[in-house]
């Protein structure tokens, strides 16, 4: 009944191009960013905003500027943290060194260095594909990670390497507090999902897929690969750079180079996995499922009595089974991740509670 | 189809429909709050284990003597795994307190935690102790209020390596022409020494090579050939975890004599050396706390807390080992701040802030150390507005192939040569962040 | 002139070490087609459970049967679990299953057996001794010998038994083997098997060498330069990969580290391993790819 379409016909191309084609679908868009937006400033604390949205929101970002290269234009990487690293720390130095640069321009200037160095990365891509890309993904997270903790320029003479955020002003307006830097995260999160949501659907978006789906085949029909190619490590470097600024400077307040190793470029990968590879839609359910089912594990072990005859530590340990489990689980049962669970969901939805 | 879906479904429901309890403060009751962000997993799991068993036995032993002026003691745990957001999101969730009872502290042992709560800590008016570790110009209270690297911060600790390496040779000057390698792990806590270890080689005339291995050392071949190319007279071994036992391994590989490495203040526990097996007899590390169980506080625990059956330790063999020493020794000091602030604020569970006075006035003196039994376990420690680290010196042990033999006594590290350094930097931090510092001069 | 030699076989032995754990990789490469990324964990799984027996005072001989009947149990488990489900999907997803299984296996190993460091003995002295001037390391011969007779062994293994001639098949050509009656989850629970052999042989030398700890997983990384160069189908191409890589990163971390800074052990063989790529993408002994529409 809610998910009805009956009636809501396309008579024109440019209707049927809208973002949302579905009138439920714009509402409940609207509904939701004002949910994001009013309320939760209203009502989250600041563990909330602190320890659960802000680095969902900015995991979500990170996905998606994984997705872009992986899940749509099919080219596996294993160097995401590594372009996150660039995105914060050329932030950083943007704000460092170019004294009255709006806050904004560093981040956006931090994702396109993150974008630039990603093309390079991404160039042997014109010769070698499959797992064989991880290769040169791989060298970008160890080189990149070696060239921010041996030379301390980059993290201004530091000798620990560690960078701290600079005050988060725009505007005038200072954005420090926890619901600041929220609103903040969430509005360019926001405004790069939009983007991106254009950017699949376009032609660009069309060639990665045609490319993800057969290279070859792609080729025959005179789509220039490498061009396209190049292009997904570009947006992807871009939107991961500017992923890696907020989780530097919105987040955590501080980052060294260690905070961008090749663990969180595995735990990126297990967001799309788990939410869906292409889909945009995965990457906020990938996320949220990263950083809530190993706070909610933790709660859970808390609720048990101290006792000596299980060692809570150990228990913890289970986590990690878990989680890889759950990797096999849906490798297996789910390829296409929690989004598609939650289109299956609308599918019903839409025949409920009358069958056809 | 039908199935699958419905397990999915479930699956999914059950984690996002997740209620998240957050610990809300109740007015009313009469504790002092720990909050611990211990690690017991993960690679750094051993240092975590022993750590936090110390601190929590100690912990007990003082509620067991009826806690601090009749204020109980109390904590939970928060499991980080070493691994900074994790470290956060405990933070966040514990710092409200538990059942009413206030935070005095936060004690996460890891330099990463550490430097992401820092400003968090600031701001919330909480204490953030790094014991033996943290960033280094927090000595400076004046920019870092809230932060306190107690005991040692990680320049006065090359400093009183070659302090010793000066004590061995017969003097300071004695130092001019000889060779030392610093063999630093590829990682920020690696590097930061090396300027100071470069400073120290210009002033007393030392040659000085800093030699990086790549995280997390396991591969250490090319490195120690390098230094037998060198042929110096002491390598400081600025390692962590693995690169430890494997470079004591590869030292005896290329010939280098082990009792000429003087391992750095995470090199210095029984499971760095241990790994080595052989190759490991003879090397000296320095320590702030030594191992054993001999000093008067640690028979009290003994009695109180292990003998009773409930200590932290899942393997009790480990009483007495260097990680569980330091987290007696953090125990120690966390709970003297608390009793010095009592003293001033009432013998009520105290905020933050006012543990934050307790931690400032620190005053441990050779009377104090006596009365609590800790002896040659704990150095005398003074802190201040400006100084927030207080002692600086650490005592050397060498490793005899089943544990550690102390074998010098509190050696000083030279902290007048150092403090311009540190202030320089402090003062780079206030004026990147906007901080105007506080005029210790007016503090009391 | 002596030094060069001397971190040039030093380096030689090291890659030693490498080629040991890439030689699990194309056991199961060459039979299933999986990038098995667990292989690393399955190492450390090993020689834990290997030094956890032994320190609960099982012999030698008892605690290597063990630990490979227990490594025989878990090719099962992975066969049962992870292949089987798994099967015919693009070679992409396989290799992000590993990812998956090589977390359940770490996680497994320290829920077992704990996350202390154990020290491990095998009774070789390592004391260093010099031939014509140039350094050697008794601990690194040793290991490049047992290397070297595992080469062997593996080499007999595959050409001369029926089991090994039916891996063979089954690498050359799954469908045609299948049709002749090789039954394909046989063949994978033996090959994971083998690798599981070489998992715990490799455990143990590089257990000794470095302490049995949870690092012990991260050696997978250097391997996967290691089969980029000598290529992922074959044993002689992991030897040889594992010679260049360790030669040449111990070269360049001398010579090269001391122009730009130190530390470059991690991703020169990357950057090695991407030249090679750029140049050869099948690898030094790979096979060439044919692909059509």
């Amino acid at each position: 009944m809610l998910f009805t379409e009956a009636g809501q016909l396309a008579t024109s191309y440019k209707a049927e191009q809208k973002l949302f084609r579905l009138r439920q679908d714009y509402v409940a868009f609207g509904i939701l960013l004002f949910l994001a937006f009013v309320a939760l400033p209203y009502w989250g604390s600041d563990y909330w905003f602190n320890a659960i949205l802000i680095p969902f929101l900015v995991l979500s970002l990170a996905g998606l500027g994984l997705n872009l290269l992986t899940g749509y234009a099919g080219q596996l990487s294993l160097g995401s943290a590594a372009f996150m690293a660039v995105g914060a720390f050329a932030t950083y130095n943007l704000e460092l060194r170019i004294p009255d640069l709006p806050l904004l321009f560093s981040i956006l200037g931090g994702g396109l260095f993150a974008a630039a160095s990603s093309v390079i990365f991404g160039l042997p891509s014109a010769r070698i594909k499959g797992f064989y890309l991880i290769v040169s993904t791989l060298a970008a997270q160890f080189f990149i990670q070696w060239l921010f903790t041996k030379f301390s320029w980059f993290s201004n003479g530091s000798t620990s390497g560690v960078i701290t955020a600079p005050p988060l002003v725009m505007a005038g307006y200072d954005f420090s507090t926890p619901v600041g830097r929220y609103l903040l995260t969430l509005s360019i999160v926001a405004s790069l999902f939009l983007i991106a949501r254009n950017l699949v659907r376009s032609e660009l978006g069309r060639h990665w897929m045609a490319v993800r789906d057969r290279d070859t085949a792609a080729a025959v029909m005179g789509i220039p690969i490498l061009k396209t190619k190049l292009l997904a490590f570009g947006m992807s470097g871009f939107i991961l750079g500017i992923a890696g600024a907020l989780w530097a400077f919105t987040y955590l307040g501080t980052v060294e180079p260690h905070g961008f190793d090749l663990t969180r470029s595995f735990q990126i990968l297990f967001i799309i996995i788990i939410g869906g590879m292409g889909s945009l839609l995965g990457n906020f359910l990938g996320a949220a499922f990263i950083v809530l089912l190993p706070i909610l594990l933790s709660q859970l072990i808390g609720l048990l009595p101290a006792n000596h005859w299980v060692d809570i530590g150990q228990l913890e340990n289970a986590q990690k089974i878990i989680f890889g489990g759950l990797i096999i689980f849906f490798l297996i049962k789910e390829p296409d991740g929690l989004a598609r669970l939650w289109q299956r969901c609308r599918e019903r939805a839409r025949i409920w509670p009358l069958r056809y | 189809m039908q199935q699958r879906f419905k397990t999915l479904s479930a699956l999914a429901a059950a984690v996002i429909s997740s209620t998240l309890t957050v610990n809300t403060a109740q007015a009313g009751s009469n504790e002092q709050y720990f909050p611990l962000q211990s690690y017991r997993i993960g690679p750094y799991a051993a240092g975590g284990t022993g750590f936090f068993g110390g601190f929590i036995d100690y912990l007990q032993n003082v509620n067991a003597k009826g806690g601090v002026n009749g204020v109980k003691l109390t904590w939970s745990e928060c499991e980080t795994e070493y691994i900074v957001e994790k470290g956060v999101e405990c933070y966040e969730r514990l710092k409200t307190g538990l059942n009413g009872a206030p935070a005095a502290a936060t004690n996460p042992l890891s330099v990463g935690i550490a430097y992401a709560t820092l400003e968090r800590s600031t701001n919330d008016k909480l204490p953030l102790i790094t014991i033996n570790h943290g960033r280094t110009d927090s000595t400076d209270g004046s920019v870092f209020p809230y932060v306190f690297p107690l005991q040692l911060n990680p320049y006065s600790e090359v400093s009183a390596i070659i302090n010793y390496i000066a004590q061995q040779a017969g003097g300071l000057d004695k130092l001019k022409g000889k060779k030392i390698v610093t063999l630093y792990h590829g990682s920020p806590y690696g590097q930061e020494t090396n300027p100071i270890i470069d400073l120290l080689a210009k002033k007393y005339g030392f040659e000085s090579t800093t030699i990086e291995v790549p995280h997390p050392g396991n591969e250490q071949q090319s490195q120690w050939l390098n230094i037998r190319r060198i042929q110096p007279d002491w390598v400081i071994l600025r390692g962590w975890g693995v690169m430890n036992p494997v470079a004591l391994k590869t030292a005896q590989k290329t010939g280098f004599p082990v009792d000429h490495i003087i391992g750095n203040i995470w090199s210095n526990s029984e499971e760095d050396a241990a790994p080595a097996g052989d190759a490991a007899k003879g090397f000296i590390s320095i320590t702030t706390h030594p191992s054993g169980t001999a000093f008067p506080v640690l028979q009290e625990i003994k009695k109180t807390v292990v003998d009773a059956g409930t200590t932290n330790l899942s393997d009790p063999k480990r009483f007495g080992t260097v990680y569980y020493n330091l987290g007696v020794v953090n125990g120690i000091l966390n709970v003297e701040a608390v009793r010095l602030a009592q003293e001033k604020f009432g013998k009520t569970p105290l905020t933050g802030e006012q543990v934050q006075w307790g931690f400032e006035h620190l005053n441990i003196d050779d009377a104090r150390l006596k009365d609590l039994g800790a002896e040659g376990l704990l150095q005398k420690l003074k802190l201040s507005c400006s100084d927030h680290e207080g002692g600086g010196a650490v005592r050397f042990q060498q490793w005899d192939g089943t544990q550690w033999k102390v074998i010098s006594d509190w050696v000083q590290a030279d902290r007048a040569l150092l403090r311009p350094i540190i202030e320089e930097s402090a003062q780079k931090y206030a004026k990147e962040k906007g901080i105007t510092p506080r005029d210790c001069s007016k503090e009391l | 002139m002596n030094f060069f030699f001397e971190v040039l076989v030093g380096g030689l032995l090291a890659g030693v070490m490498y080629s040991l754990v890439a030689i699990g990789f194309v056991l199961i490469y060459k039979a299933s087609g999986v990038f098995n990324f667990a292989q690393g964990a399955m190492v450390l799984f090993a020689a834990l459970t290997f030094v956890s027996l032994l320190e609960r005072g099982v012999p030698f001989w008892l605690c290597f049967l063990m630990t490979l009947a227990v490594m025989i149990v878990l090719a099962l488990g992975i066969e049962r679990w992870v292949l089987a489900p798994l099967a015919n999907r693009s070679p992409i997803t396989l290799f992000m299953a590993t990812l998956g299984l090589s977390y359940v296996i770490e996680g497994l190993a320290q829920l077992l057996w704990g996350a202390q460091v154990h020290g491990l003995e095998l009774g070789i002295k390592d004391e260093p001794f010099i031939i014509g001037g140039i350094f050697l390391s008794q601990f690194d011969l040793f290991a490049a010998g047992i290397a070297l007779s595992l080469v062997i062994i593996l080499s007999i293994f595959f050409n001369k038994t029926q089991i090994g001639l039916s891996l063979r098949a089954v690498a050359d050509d799954t469908l045609a083997a299948l049709a002749v009656g090789i039954r394909l989850p046989k063949v994978w629970v033996i090959v994971w098997s083998v690798a599981g052999f070489v998992g715990l042989v490799a455990g143990l030398l590089w257990g000794a060498r470095v302490g049995v700890q949870f690092s012990l997983s991260l050696i997978v990384l250097k391997a996967l330069p290691v089969l980029i160069i000598g290529g992922f189908t074959s044993i002689e191409g992991a030897i040889v990969g594992g010679l260049i890589v360790g030669a040449s990163e111990k070269l360049a971390e001398v010579y090269l580290g001391s122009v730009i800074g130190g530390g470059i052990e991690n991703w020169f063989p990357y950057v090695l391993a991407l030249g090679f790529l750029l140049i050869r993408p099948a690898g030094l002994f790979g096979e060439q790819a044919i692909e059509r529409v």
